[in-house]
């Protein structure tokens, strides 16, 4: 098990397995924040579930938090050691000949949406837990939907929302797919997984985006 | 077809390199790429230059030594080939032609375009073969039935020349797709059955321990490979590493 932790397959599939958890996570999430556009009460219902359960509190939640850390610390330590890999680089490498933009810059669409999370966790997180366990607050499960609402009057921070949810897409198509690639899953499904990972790479950020301007232009 | 040449040029392993201009007249599209070098260098000797050190065996793409970087891809701009079988009537009158060593940490140049690969002889030395009781009572390996999908799979990993251009090609400078080409061969038979889990946990740890960089899944290598390895063999060598860890 040693050799598993340390050996550049083990981080590679440790880059998958956690890639796979958030783009989960990321599927939960979207359903929620979906529910928004149709019915307030839908939406104050389940986020009053999930800011209170116990299990997703104090669970779910740290493990999450552990995921993303993860994800994103052992996607800077892979490209200073890939950097390292080649010191002399080439007078001319022509990336574009043989792969494609976005695999070649994971890293970069990556460091934008951490950017994004940061904005996202000021936004949201933040304020919660200094509601629920600083302020000690008293809860109301009504109050979700408008704490929401009010987050999106900005429209520059609708327009920075859609934009980060563009460099989303552009991460999930390379990494979702790649992904069955990386805990070897190879076989006659693959083009199917693939198609469903690209068709997840573009709808989920979509409905996303779509969320963000609808509850901006309600409000 | 005049052309202007960039060339990688490099005393030792330990000096600064840099590209230096040639300019060539009177070359022909049947010419082969290394053909022109061939003419660059007659011509350097003549002027009493040192000619370019490029590496050059069999030139009918079997050896697999011919590891150049042109114009930002190795092996040139055509699929399935090897620079020495790459024509001078894929460029145009005019042109300029970038051609560097394969760079990889891994890789150290020796001198000019010339590069040491014995990085992969190392990661083959660690588990690419079987053992086999060759005392006079040999099995004949045709008698043992395969599967032929299986068969063919483990040919087309054997195919893998180990020129490098997987390597050169990754931007990561990964060696995933030489080294599971050569777990697969292995993996995919049943003589190579009783040693497959070692062999995954050796030569992984070999690749390792040489430098090489981790597999993105950017599919460079597989384009770029002059035998087409399939990245269908880096899925399996994770099967195959993931089981034999786990197994302990």
């Amino acid at each position: 098990m040693g050799g598993l932790i340390k050996s550049s397959i083990a981080r590679k599939v440790a880059m998958a397995l956690s890639g796979l958890f958030l783009v989960f996570f990321l599927l939960q999430h979207f359903t929620i924040n979906f529910t928004s556009i149709f019915s307030a009460d839908v939406f104050n219902e389940l986020s009053h579930f999930m800011g209170t359960n116990p299990f997703v509190q104090f669970l779910l939640q740290p493990i999450l938090i552990f995921g993303v850390v993860f994800h994103f610390v052992m996607g800077f330590i892979l490209e200073i050691k890939n950097n390292k890999a080649r010191a002399v680089k080439y007078a001319r490498f022509k990336g574009g000949a043989n792969s494609s933009w976005v695999s070649r810059n994971m890293i970069w669409s990556g460091v934008v949406v951490l950017a994004f999370l940061g904005l996202h966790f000021y936004d949201f997180w933040v304020p919660e837990m200094v509601h629920k366990y600083i302020e000690f607050a008293p809860e109301d499960p009504t109050r979700y939907y408008t704490e929401l609402l009010h987050r999106f009057e900005s429209p520059i921070r609708t327009g920075l929302y859609a934009l980060s949810f563009v460099f989303l897409a552009l991460h999930l198509w390379h990494g979702f797919a790649s992904s069955f690639q990386s805990v070897g899953f190879n076989n006659k499904y693959s083009v199917a997984a693939t198609k469903f990972a690209k068709a997840f790479a573009i709808v989920i950020p979509l409905g996303f985006i779509v969320v963000a301007i609808v509850l901006h232009l309600t409000h | 077809m005049k052309l202007t040449l960039k060339i990688w040029r490099q005393k030792d392993a330990k000096s600064r390199g840099e590209l230096v201009d040639y300019q060539m007249k009177g070359i022909e599209g049947d010419m082969s790429f290394l053909e022109m070098l061939d003419v660059l260098n007659e011509e350097l000797i003549n002027k009493g230059e040192e000619p370019v050190v490029f590496d050059h065996d069999c030139r009918e793409g079997i050896c697999g030594v011919c590891s150049l970087q042109i114009n930002g891809e190795p092996h040139g701009p055509d699929r399935l080939i090897t620079a020495c079988q790459l024509h001078m009537r894929k460029f145009k009158d005019g042109d300029t032609i970038f051609i560097e060593p394969f760079r990889a940490k891994a890789f150290p140049i020796i001198k000019d375009l010339m590069i040491d690969r014995s990085a992969f002889d190392r990661i083959q030395q660690a588990g690419g073969y079987i053992s086999v009781n060759t005392s006079g009572n040999t099995v004949d390996a045709n008698a043992i039935p395969i599967e032929k999908e299986k068969a063919d799979d483990a040919f087309a990993a054997a195919t893998c020349i180990g020129c490098g251009a997987c390597v050169a090609a990754c931007k990561n400078a990964s060696a995933m797709l030489f080294t599971s080409a050569k777990v697969s061969q292995y993996a995919l038979l049943p003589q190579g059955q009783v040693e497959a889990a070692d062999r995954v946990l050796a030569m992984v740890k070999q690749m390792d321990e040489e430098g090489f960089g981790n597999c993105t899944n950017t599919g460079a290598c597989e384009i770029e490979c002059p035998k087409g390895i399939s990245l269908e063999n880096i899925a399996r060598m994770n099967r195959e590493y993931l089981k034999a860890s786990l197994k302990g």
